[in-house]
């Protein structure tokens, strides 16, 4: 998941002028704020490339791949990570990608990776977290939530990938009649939000007694801040799955420099910040392990995931079927 | 009136050139638009549902607007008091107030932990939450109510204070008053302002961004606006953009037979006796319709000032940075304002034709929006739209001020050419010299209004911007939306202040600086 911290996420550029290459990333909101991975990442990757990495934060996640078609070809985006096994069909049918060349990649993921295109970074499930000290009894299931008087908060399944993958956990539970379970859901969504960030900062706020994030959210709290007042209710229907990628730009003008980065992806350098920046699972797990606090989360016995393009063929007909119910 | 062909013709080409501009952003990029939307699938029940929504909260919100600004206004017209006159030229201020501003104002004050829901939690009820439907139309009302509180105003003072005397002296009652002489005067006014908060309304696009929350209350604009940036869907946005587009138009045409209200009117200053309403209990409920309507005018504002000024030691490098930005778009806004407003009326007044002034004025109906996607729509192919993303900006700032411009520019130099056309013909004072010499020294006054109401306009303007902007180059008003949706509200109070400061500073430096250039 991605550091609750919230912020603008404007990326600060460095002013230096320097004969240095400049690897630009595409990313989004919460990873490029100081309490994210971002600062740490492109700290540690400096050191080692004698180029210049700029993160570039385009909103949430799939607001990455809206602005990369956007674009064209005439993008100025080297790599971009941020989006999830959700869209990585989308993204491939816009030709904008090169493959990544990395050849059976070592990953430590609960499902087999095979994409040429797009590697992976983290991952993690699904969930609605709340606050132990308001409510008392969590929903144990999709039902309950839509039973009780709960609100909610989400996303936007068009800007932001938690709130795509809210949209395909429903449709994995509820298949046809996930319209219907939409409708009486519906009252209890408080707002939609453009993004991860301000759903959650909402959440934090008190505008709502549960919000749509990670399993692993909590850690956060209890890492950081030392508050274990936060909690991720666990369903019986199971927890829908996102794996967060990485990509290579076609169009790059730094081709080595691309590589070079989406090599170092999978390292101990950019694996091991992961948990406690962006507080998701290590695709790859670091030599250190995951930090203490980890082994209080929620570990869900079943996991849902539409992989290949099984979400891209189910996407837009579930998004049209979320967005008619909810404007009304 | 022999006049020089060489001046004749200068004058028709320099406004036929501005004037095809105009027509190409306004109807130009429609058609782009349209080529584009041939391709589009049909209308989705949540498209049927921002339609919907539109018109239902920009019915709302100038219904609610004009019943509060009758008795505020009746209120205002029949009673004086110290600090009158300032407030009816408060009533003036959310012209040119940045949006974004507002909502910020408007979320100290009516958010889920603003001065509102503080006191409800205090008296132990639940707070309220801004985001949604009653929060658009909250923030409609606030932005409108100023503006239907002085059409109003107009009418009550336009009814000549003998009559108010005469009623008096046959023992009218307030109700007889009423009947006889406020009625027939509303009955004139309500039509024509309703239409234009309307048309307003009809057209919003930041408040419905900031305070929307998600598909229960889009507007058309947007809808565009996610088809575009989200969907990446340029034949859904230009569809909704048609939509769009038909909907200003009709509410337009159906505003030019409706009697419009003059927009700026004079004499506001007095109030007329009124014997009628001399009771202790009107009186009352006069001052405290007068502490309401002030109070919630001037609260928000006042919140900015509160929350922003602890935040300004504090404020991150890019809000400085976007404000030097938002600087240079206010600035070359104002000059392509000019550049279009002077030639197209002088055009207008030389040809005595109304259609000129007319065709300038178009863009009252147009939308931001759609001119911004048609303008990506054309430039895509060509160029990288996002480079020019300021200009761009700009541009359309400029075009969306110039009905404004050309309200105040037309008649001031129709009566220029009245008194002194003859005789800079005589000298034979044509083309750049009598610019130089006759209409801008002339024309100081209404061309520094003109600057400052552009300026400001630009300065606060978050429509166009947002579909072209690079993540990294934001303007003010954008960066203070991001801020907002961050919830980082220390910092988006701090940029809010700047902007409101900025903005009326624009506004005061240009329009003085248009009245001392005429007193010299």
């Amino acid at each position: 998941m991605r550091t609750p911290i919230i912020a603008a996420g404007l990326v600060c550029m460095a002013g230096a002028a320097s004969a240095q290459d400049t690897l630009t990333v595409y990313t989004y909101d919460s990873f490029v704020t100081e309490w994210g991975p971002g600062p740490v990442i492109e700290q540690r990757f400096q050191e080692r490339c004698d180029c210049d990495l700029e993160f570039v934060s385009v909103g949430d996640g799939a607001e990455i791949l809206s602005r990369l078609r956007l674009e064209g070809e005439r993008t100025e985006a080297d790599v971009v990570l941020g989006l999830d096994e959700n869209l990585a069909e989308a993204a491939r049918d816009t030709a904008l990608f090169a493959k990544h060349g990395v050849e059976s990649p070592q990953l430590d993921l609960p499902i087999e990776w095979q994409d040429d295109m797009f590697l992976p970074f983290d991952w993690g499930y699904f969930a609605f977290v709340y606050d132990k000290t308001r409510v008392e009894t969590p929903p144990a299931s999709f039902e309950e939530l839509a039973e009780s008087d709960l609100s909610v908060v989400i996303q936007d399944p068009r800007s932001s990938t938690p709130g795509l993958g809210l949209v395909l956990w429903v449709k994995a539970v509820y298949g046809d009649d996930a319209a219907d379970y939409w409708e009486r859901l519906n009252d209890q969504v408080v707002t939609v939000t453009k993004g991860w960030s301000e759903a959650y900062g909402m959440f934090l706020e008190g505008e709502a007694d549960m919000v749509l994030s990670y399993t692993t959210s909590p850690a956060y709290h209890l890492i950081a801040e030392d508050d274990d007042t936060k909690a991720a209710a666990p369903f019986e229907n199971g927890h829908y799955m996102q794996i967060e990628i990485a990509g290579k730009v076609a169009s790059t003008d730094n081709p080595d420099l691309a590589d070079m980065f989406l090599d170092f992806m999978l390292t101990d350098g950019f694996q091991g910040a992961i948990p406690t920046t962006n507080w998701m699972y290590p695709a790859k797990m670091p030599a250190e392990g995951l930090p203490e606090g980890f082994d209080t989360l929620h570990e869900p016995e079943k996991a849902l995931v539409y992989l290949g393009s099984e979400a891209e063929a189910i996407r837009d007909d579930a998004i049209e079927e979320w967005r008619a119910v909810s404007s009304q | 009136m022999a006049r020089g062909l060489f001046s004749v013709t200068r004058t028709t080409g320099a406004g036929a050139t501005a004037l095809a501009l105009v027509l190409f952003l306004a109807l130009g990029t429609l058609v782009a638009v349209a080529l584009r939307a041939e391709g589009a699938g049909a209308f989705t029940v949540a498209d049927l549902a921002a339609l919907r929504f539109t018109l239902v909260q920009a019915t709302l919100s100038a219904a609610l607007s004009i019943a509060l600004a009758i008795p505020v206004g009746r209120a205002l017209a029949r009673r004086s008091f110290p600090g009158r006159g300032v407030l009816v030229m408060l009533l003036g201020a959310p012209f040119i107030l940045p949006v974004i501003v507002a909502v910020f104002g408007l979320i100290s004050v009516f958010g889920r932990s603003g001065l509102v829901s503080q006191a409800l939690l205090a008296l132990g009820l639940e707070p309220i939450s801004i985001y949604g439907f009653h929060g658009v139309v909250l923030a409609h009302v606030f932005f409108n109510l100023p503006l239907a509180t002085r059409l109003v105003l107009q009418g009550w003072l336009a009814i000549p204070a003998e009559r108010f005397r005469l009623a008096a002296s046959l023992g009218f009652t307030a109700r007889d008053i009423a009947r006889q002489l406020e009625r027939p005067m509303l009955r004139e006014v309500l039509p024509g302002a309703f239409l234009v908060i309307f048309l307003l309304c009809l057209t919003s696009f930041a408040v419905a961004l900031a305070l929307g929350g998600g598909p229960r209350a889009t507007t058309i604009e947007l809808a565009i606006y996610q088809a575009f940036r989200l969907d990446f869907d340029l034949g859904k946005a230009a569809l909704l953009a048609l939509v769009q587009f038909a909907l200003g138009a009709a509410v337009a045409l159906i505003a030019l037979r409706v009697a419009l209200p003059p927009g700026f009117g004079a004499g506001l200053d007095r109030a007329v006796s009124r014997w009628d309403a001399n009771t202790p209990m009107l009186r009352a409920l006069d001052a405290a319709l007068i502490t309401l309507a002030t109070l919630f005018l001037v609260l928000p504002m006042t919140m900015i000032a509160v929350d922003g000024l602890p935040a300004l030691a504090t404020l991150p490098a890019s809000v400085f940075t976007a404000t030097a930005r938002s600087l240079g778009v206010a600035l070359a806004s104002v000059i392509l304002t000019l550049a279009l407003a002077l030639p197209i009326a002088a055009w207008s007044v030389k040809s005595g034709s109304r259609l000129v002034e007319g065709v300038g004025t178009l863009t009252i109906a147009a939308s931001p929006l759609v001119i911004g996607t048609g303008l990506f729509i054309i430039l895509f192919p060509i160029t990288d739209p996002f480079a020019l993303a300021l200009p761009v900006t700009a541009l359309v700032n400029a075009v969306m001020s110039l009905p404004f411009a050309l309200r105040a520019l037309v008649p001031a130099l129709g009566q220029v050419e009245a008194d002194f056309g003859r005789l800079a013909d005589g000298l034979g004072m044509t083309g750049t010299a009598r610019l130089r010499h006759l209409w801008l020294p002339r024309l100081a006054r209404p061309l520094g209004f003109t600057a400052g109401l552009s300026a400001a306009l630009s300065m606060g303007d978050l429509g166009v911007i947002a579909l072209f902007a690079s993540p990294d180059a934001p303007t003010l008003p954008l960066q203070i939306y991001r801020l907002l949706s961050a919830y980082r509200m220390d910092d988006a109070a701090g940029a809010a202040l700047i902007l409101l400061v900025t903005s009326l500073a624009l506004f005061w430096v240009f329009d003085k600086g248009g009245r001392v250039n005429a007193d010299a």
